[in-house]
Parts: C-alpha cells; structure tokens; sequence
C-alpha cells in the first residue's frame, strides 16, 4: 500500500513536472507577459483616468508564440530571464537598465552543454568581422533570438530547411534597413547587387548559406562564428567545385547528413538536395567509366596492331 | 584513279555542319571533363570552363537544328532509315568484318555508293548518337542551363542531380563514340583518306 501511495506520488511530480516545462506558452492570450506581447495591440486599465485603453504594441516587441514554443528556451518562462517586474503593467522604466544574461552566463563552463563548445564559439566570434567592428554591441542574439532559436541544423535532414534557417539569420539584419543600421550605423548593402559576380545567384542562396563562403571553416567547429567580411570571404568556384569541396567540411559535415548519405543509394552526401558540379562525383560511375575507357583504347590499340601486322 | 569512282558524297552544309559539332563536341568534352575532375591547379579555370561549355553547348544545339532541318529538306535523311530486314544480322556482319573479315581477305560486306553512305553498323551508331544521345545532352543541358525548370525531387533525390548524372553519362558515351569514330574513319583506302573526304566531300569508291 506504501509502495503504491509512493507509486502514484512520483507520477503526480513527473505529470507535474511535464506539465510545468511546456505550460507557459500553452495559453498565450492568458500568459502575463503574452496576453500583449503576442498581439499587435494590447489593452490596459488606466488607474488615473479610470478608463480601459488599447494601444499598438512595439512591433519589434511582438513575440512569435509557435516559434517561442518550437525553441530551445521554451521550458523557461519569461521572468525566469527578464525581471519579474516586469509582470506590473506600467512597466517600470528603469527595468531597461537592468543587464540580461549572455549565452555565456549559462552554457559557458557547463559540462552538459560541453559539446556545443560555447567557449571556442566564442573565441571565434571576437575574430569575426561582427565583433571587430561592433564590439560587445554584437551579442549573440543578434543571429540567434533567445526567444525563438532551434537547433535546425544538427537535426534536421533537409538542408534546404537549413539552409533556410541560417541565412534567415544574415539576413534578418542584412536585409533590413533598420536593424542593420542600428548596429552599423550605415544603410545596409544590396545583396542581390553585390553579389552580382556569383553566377545562378539565386540557386547559390538556396541551396548553400551565406556562412560557406563567409566563415573560415574550422575542424573543431560544426558552425564556423569567424564570419569574414567580402574582402576574406571565398570567391573561388573551385573551394567548393571540386572533389575535395569545402562544403564537405562545413554544410555537410552534419552527422545527421552524413548518415543520411550513408542510406542513400548512391552514397554521396551531396546528392539528396543539391548538385554540385565538382564536388559530386559517384564512385561507382567513376569506376565504370574510367573502365570503359580503357576498353575503348585497348580494343582500339589491338585492332591497330592486327592492322599493321596484317598489312 | 579515274573521276568515275569519285562520289560527292558530303555536301557543304553537312560539311559545315558536321566542323561546327566536331569543334562544339570537343570543347564541350574538354570543359565538361575540367568542370567534373574541378581542382586548383586545372588547366582551364573553372570560371572559363563554365562559360565555354555553356556558349558552346548553345552552339552545338543550334547546329542540331541545322542538322535536323538539313536532313528534312535534302535527300540526307534516307541514310539514316534503319531497315527491319536482318535487323540485327547487318550489324553483326559488318562487326564480324572489322574484326575478323578484315584480315582475312574479306571484302566489305556492304560497300559505299551512292545509295549507301553508311555501313549498317555506321547507320545503328549515327541513329543513336544523332537521334537519341545528342538530342537527351541537349535537353539536358537546357534543363542545367535553366535549374528552375527541374523537378525539384525524384524519390529522395534532387532532380538536379539526377539530370546531371544522365547529362555527363551521356557526354561520357559521345565521348567515346568520338573516339571510336575517329579511330573507325582511319579504316579507308588510307588512314588519312576518310578524313579528307569530309573536308573536301569527295569520296572515292
């Protein structure tokens, strides 16, 4: 009887306890902080005049709740990051000063994050271009919203969803005029123009991310966070058009695309999504060809040696 | 010999036509061969080696519609017609020839003229070079050319892929039809005799 009164305690906790790390989002229109910050516009009392107002919300204060829930993060409420001052409404003002924690604060030094290797994420990243001319202005979450972050790329086996995914973030900033200034201080380069010289443009942007040629690919790192400016980034087709392709140390060398590869008919990674001339080269066809060749010139040698003998 | 055996047999838009695909098809061989086995140190940059097979790709497409025209409007086509006669012992006859016959004192089993400009094997090799290899490189090179016309996927792979891996499997099989043609035109009445001919059209019987 104690065993199962026990029993049914420890599945009270764990019921509660699952229902605790997905509750918060579940419910946005009665979430403290979502009931406005999932809207365009929200509602408030107004204690002086005694009177119910609605006003349009910060756009850039709109949070994507389905996004917010698809996240790493989603098992933290808001206040567990942000004030819980925040939970009063008027906010008050000096909340603004209030410094939020870094990627760092938490996976820095954290031997079940290890394997992400945020300390040489972060090493790399004060050599990029970003933090040589923004300093600490450039935080992590200007590419990657603590809010909405997924890990797509170590899970997923569709690179073009990848591939999505991470140019999102460049061009979150790097096409669009507001956020880019912010940071910059200067209107943003057209990406189409300056990348005029790139033959079948668009077919690059789908299927590679702007982070091939603009990282120094490193052996230790899955993502690269030395993003280089144009002056560094690779111009040169054949980095990547070709047997030895730098996409094989960057945008391939995701376990999970490797392993795909491995199921695959003709095992080469590549193939699934993408072609890539160079670069996909199936051993099998090599082999038979290379076969056939050498047939071709032996038959034609054989011949031309009867021919002569038998003059 | 006297001008009686002399038979005009490649007039001079077959002739034209058939430089511009020999010189179209090697350029096309050799960039495609650059662009696959792509290295640092290729003889020819991958950039140059792009825009090469592209422009003569267009090229050589075109010269198929002067061929394919050429072929409707002159008397050329009827070389081409595969008679279902014997259909597979003709081939395999003059097979037997060039490998065996030949040495041996066997005279050609089906000897050119006027009416016969290519020997059944010849004819079976050109139908399938011309009407079926040729035609699927072009395509499929339109289809490169254009990515966004593929379908995007086959089962689980790019449709890309697939239509690049029949693109250069056909270009590898024109390729060694090119060698094997090459080396077939040097069996004439010299090495150099058949090479002549389709340079000045005359043909001597």
């Amino acid at each position: 009887m104690r065993n199962c009164q026990f029993i049914i305690q420890l599945l009270f906790l764990i019921g509660i306890n699952t229902v605790a790390r997905a509750q918060y989002y579940n419910d946005a229109q009665n979430h403290a902080c979502l009931k406005c910050h999932s809207n365009q516009s929200y509602k408030f009392h107004n204690s002086l005049l005694e009177t119910e107002e609605k006003k349009l919300m910060n756009p850039y204060y709109i949070i994507d709740t389905t996004a917010l829930k698809l996240g790493v993060h989603n098992q933290f409420d808001c206040t567990d990051c942000h004030s819980y001052d925040y939970t009063t409404y008027p906010h008050n003002a000096e909340l603004k000063l209030e410094p939020l924690g870094t990627c760092l604060d938490c996976h820095g030094g954290d031997e079940s994050f290890a394997r992400y290797q945020f300390e040489v994420i972060d090493e790399e990243f004060r050599k990029s271009v970003h933090y040589q001319l923004y300093e600490d202005n450039f935080t992590c979450a200007k590419c990657h919203s603590q809010h909405t972050y997924a890990s797509t790329t170590r899970i997923s086996d569709d690179v073009l969803k990848i591939v999505e995914y991470s140019n999102n973030m460049c061009l979150s900033c790097h096409n669009d005029m507001k956020r880019y200034e912010m940071v910059s201080g200067h209107e943003n380069p057209k990406i189409v123009q300056i990348h005029e010289w790139l033959p079948n443009q668009e077919l690059h942007f789908e299927h590679v991310r702007c982070i091939e040629c603009h990282t120094q690919v490193t052996d230790s790192l899955l993502v690269s966070h030395n993003i280089v400016g144009k002056e560094q980034a690779v111009r040169n087709c054949v980095e990547c058009h070709t047997a030895n392709s730098r996409l094989k140390a960057s945008l391939y060398k995701y376990q999970n695309l490797q392993q795909r590869s491995e199921n695959g008919m003709l095992s080469t990674v590549i193939s699934n999504d993408s072609y890539v001339i160079g670069a996909n080269q199936v051993p099998l066809l090599n082999w038979l060809s290379k076969l056939i060749f050498i047939l071709t010139l032996a038959g034609i040698i054989i011949h031309t040696v009867f021919r002569i003998l038998k003059k | 010999m006297t001008s009686t055996n002399k038979i005009y047999f490649y007039p001079l838009w077959l002739r034209i036509w058939h430089a511009i695909n020999a010189i179209g098809i090697i350029l096309l061989i050799i960039t495609g061969i650059s662009m696959r086995t792509a290295e640092e140190s290729s003889f020819i940059s991958f950039n140059v080696a792009v825009n090469v097979h592209n422009v003569s790709g267009v090229l050589v497409s075109i010269n198929y519609l002067v061929f394919l025209i050429g072929n409707i409007i002159t008397r050329n086509s009827v070389y081409y017609i595969v008679k279902p006669k014997n259909f597979i012992k003709r081939p395999l006859k003059q097979a037997y020839y060039y490998i065996w016959g030949m040495f041996n004192g066997m005279k050609a089993p089906y000897p050119l003229s006027e009416k016969r400009k290519f020997n059944p094997l010849q004819k079976y090799f050109y139908v399938f070079i011309m009407y079926v290899a040729v035609l699927l490189v072009i395509i499929t090179g339109f289809a490169l050319l254009f990515p966004e016309l593929i379908i995007e996927k086959v089962y689980n792979l790019s449709g890309v892929f697939i239509t690049a891996v029949l693109h250069s499997a056909l270009g590898f099989f024109i390729s060694i039809f090119l060698i094997i043609h090459l080396y077939v035109a040097s069996i004439g009445k010299t090495p150099l005799h058949n090479f002549k001919s389709i340079i000045n059209g005359w043909h001597h019987v």
